[in-house]
């Protein structure tokens, strides 16, 4: 006979009588929501997540809700539990509730897109009916699904006049660059030329400073006065020299500013390039920086990143997105790019690309026409 | 000689156990499989299969009972990341849990995300990839816990990507995260994701991974950089001695016994003091240095294929080159061997069967699986599992 401790029966016993109930499926899930950065809120995710990944399928859409409060860890934390919800409940998932949340813009892009994942997982011809539906989305993911939608169709198209203004309409809709990059291909391909540069919103008008000495990669961390001093009328004193800020521009399709242009393919190295942008409001942005050299990125004398590390593959646009807020009026962009002392071929690069975007992708062009 | 007893028994309960192959290059980290071995590698014999996976990959499946656990990664910028587990028998989808990258995800184009290979202690697996997430399940799928490594710290990336896989000593997860920016290796307790300490470790561009050095019940572990190699204790992550002659960044180290073979100036062997804070040199062989992939052990010996596709055996005590032969390259992926056979595939797909002694080498046979293989196979009883961007194999002997 098992001996079943006095201290349970107690816990039983009082359960009863005092009315301890079990917790809420909000209460569950909030360690979930509640997770942070290096492992905090782990210990009680553990507690938790068996009890969520148990929660019947009608529960689908308020885990997809809670999406919304929680950071990109615990948004993995829920959609391991959804996956194993959805593994076990394929036939009675509230199709019509997920489909209602994707659906409804208002929902965090991510928790939409998971969503999306989870009715393409068990049923795949109800996704087929929503997938040309994304094309003004805001969400980038789900933009991009309707947009490669499209592509699709597109290359089946025989008639030239339609392919020509499907695909202008397609450019219009894409966000991400391998697909503008693809549609942008397709428009040459029949004779058509578009402005990709300003289309993509790349900055081509830069001031540059340099250069400043980067021996042994120890410029990247030192302060010269052009961190302190960014006025376009600054002389610096550098190596004995006097070195003034002077324009730089590109004209290459993707905005490729090469700095070796200005300077010589010299190295260790490091330059600033400046560029004033005018926001028509204070708004929140993605800087999305392209550079195989070693960065650093200041908004209004604020860094907002810097990234020590040189010719690790090649300049990417897009290689890295920023968040940052712009005020209204006029925006201080300076960057520090760096050159190190590799010999090799693939290392002579000095180099930068530099657009700004909103949160979906959608290019944000600088209002020449305001003033601050 | 109790000791030796001891480990002798332990070592052969990790290799044999189920046939298990717990981590990169297997249980033993070295490529050694101590099994009965087959000669001719089939994918049309009755319990070979092929099963496609949802996604890229370069890391190895690791075997754990009856079950076969695996990486890929998927979407326009491999953001999907995916751990799947098949059964070994049939290549069944057993569960499969889909992920987002929180980290970055940009990689040189012939690698990708899902580039290190998943580990396990024999109760949990755990997956890590390029990005830096980390994603601990018990066998069933059912998620103990995850961590983002670069999402905690933003510089920790490499722009051709990372591809350090990650071991567990002693209820430690060991995993090294080396890169010219924010280069750190950590140990995380496998209870419960949280970490245990974080050594700021060499800035440098880092693919080699970590290996296990065990001496009794002991485990101590090997970590390496181009400044050479630190061993230590996966506890607190206190170094117990260092060899700082430098080392390769992509092969990594290989293990067998209390000997290290390190790729550094080509190759070098050295074994760990018993004052446990020095070490001995025992050879080094500027002859033996390896490509990309790593060594592989076979009894007394270790097998090395080099940038020029020349593969040579040398026998672990003494450095002693007893053979070369060349083979059909180029090689990614490691080797791996039992006490007859060494098996490998090259980048074309090319898998070949190589039997080797102290005097002779030989191919007996090769197998054309027709896609890029850059991987490590895994091996089991009469069995190699390997993967491309596309498919998983059981080849089995005809």
């Amino acid at each position: 006979m098992k001996i079943i401790p006095l201290f349970h029966i107690f816990i039983f016993i009082s359960s009863g009588l005092f009315g301890m109930k079990e917790p809420s499926v909000a209460q569950l899930i909030q360690p979930l929501i509640d997770i942070k950065k290096f492992g905090t809120g782990n210990n009680a995710a553990i507690e938790t997540w068996g009890k969520v990944a148990s929660l019947p399928a009608s529960d689908v859409p308020r885990l997809l809700s809670a999406m919304n409060q929680a950071n990109d860890l615990g948004d993995n934390w829920i959609r391991a539990a959804l996956s194993k919800i959805s593994e076990k409940n394929q036939t009675s998932l509230p199709i019509q509730q997920i489909i209602k949340f994707i659906k409804d813009k208002k929902n965090k892009d991510d928790a939409r897109k998971a969503a999306y994942d989870i009715i393409q997982t068990h049923n795949p011809k109800v996704t087929a009916k929503l997938a040309p539906s994304f094309l003004d989305d805001p969400a980038p993911d789900l933009r991009r699904i309707s947009v490669a939608l499209m592509i699709d169709q597109i290359k089946d198209i025989k008639s030239e006049a339609k392919k020509e203004k499907l695909l202008h309409f397609a450019l219009n809709k894409a966000r991400e660059v391998e697909q503008i990059k693809e549609i942008n291909e397709g428009l040459k391909a029949i004779g058509q030329s578009v402005n990709v540069t300003n289309l993509m919103g790349f900055l081509v008008n830069w001031h540059t400073v340099g250069p400043f000495d980067n021996t042994e990669r120890t410029g990247f961390d030192k302060r010269f006065r052009p961190e302190e001093q960014t006025g376009l009328d600054q002389k610096y004193k550098n190596a004995g020299k006097i070195i003034t800020w002077s324009p730089f521009s590109t004209t290459e399709e993707f905005g490729m500013l090469n700095i070796n242009k200005q300077y010589g393919e010299i190295k260790e190295v490091c330059a600033y390039a400046q560029a004033t942008f005018k926001s028509k409001k204070s708004q929140p942005a993605h800087f999305r920086i392209g550079s195989k050299n070693a960065w650093k990125f200041w908004l209004n004398g604020k860094l907002l990143f810097a990234r020590d590390e040189y010719h690790r593959g090649k300049t990417r646009v897009d290689q890295f997105v920023i968040d940052g807020n712009f005020k209204k009026g006029e925006n201080l962009i300076l960057l520090k790019i760096c050159q190190n002392e590799q010999t090799q071929s693939w290392t002579k690069q000095w180099e930068f690309n530099f657009r700004v975007t909103d949160r979906s992708g959608t290019v944000i062009h600088s209002n020449e026409n305001i003033s601050n | 000689m109790k000791e030796l007893l001891s480990l002798t028994f332990f070592i052969i309960i990790l290799t044999s156990a189920n046939g298990d192959w717990l981590n990169f290059r297997g249980s033993m980290g070295n490529g050694e499989a101590n099994i009965k071995s087959i000669s001719q590698l089939s994918n049309t014999a009755p319990t070979s299969w092929k099963t496609t996976l949802p996604g890229r990959g370069l890391s190895s499946p690791i075997l754990v009972k009856d079950k076969i656990y695996i990486t890929a990664s998927s979407g326009p910028k491999q953001e999907t990341l995916h751990v799947l587990c098949f059964s070994r028998d049939q290549g069944d989808l057993v569960w499969e849990r889909r992920f987002q990258s929180t980290g970055r995800t940009i990689c040189h184009e012939k690698t990708c995300v899902a580039a290190p290979t998943m580990t396990s202690d024999g109760k949990v697996v755990v997956a890590q990839f390029s990005s830096n997430d980390i994603f601990c399940l018990n066998l069933k799928g059912d998620l103990i816990w995850l961590r983002g490594l670069t999402y905690d710290y933003p510089n920790a990336a490499n722009g051709l990507g990372m591809s350090s896989s990650p071991v567990v000593a002693q209820g430690v997860l060991i995993a090294q995260v080396e890169n010219d920016a924010d280069s750190f290796t950590t140990g995380i307790n496998i209870k419960n994701g949280m970490s245990l300490w974080r050594k700021v470790r060499p800035k440098g561009a880092n693919w080699t991974s970590p290996v296990l050095l065990r001496s009794g019940n002991t485990k101590k572990v090997v970590l390496q950089s181009q400044n050479g190699i630190s061993i230590i204790d996966p506890k607190t992550g206190d170094e117990f001695w260092s060899f700082n002659e430098g080392a390769s960044t992509i092969p990594s180290t290989t293990p067998t016994g209390e000997i290290l073979l390190v790729p550094s100036n080509g190759m070098t062997a050295l074994k760990g003091r018993m004052d446990q804070k020095s070490h001995t040199q025992l050879w080094q062989d500027n002859k033996l240095g390896p490509g990309t992939g790593s060594p592989a052990i076979s009894g007394d010996h270790f097998f090395v294929i080099n940038k020029a596709n020349v593969l040579t055996c040398a026998e672990i005590d003494t450095g002693e080159i007893l053979w070369r032969m060349r083979i059909k390259g180029p090689s990614s992926g490691s080797p791996v061997a039992t006490a007859k056979h060494l098996y490998f595939f090259n980048e074309d797909g090319l898998g070949q069967v190589i039997e080797i002694n102290k005097n002779e080498r030989k191919l007996v046979s090769s197998i054309d699986l027709e896609e890029t293989i850059l991987c490590t196979p895994a091996i089991s009883e009469n069995a190699i599992f390997v993967r491309s961007d596309k498919h998983l194999w059981k080849l089995s002997g005809n």
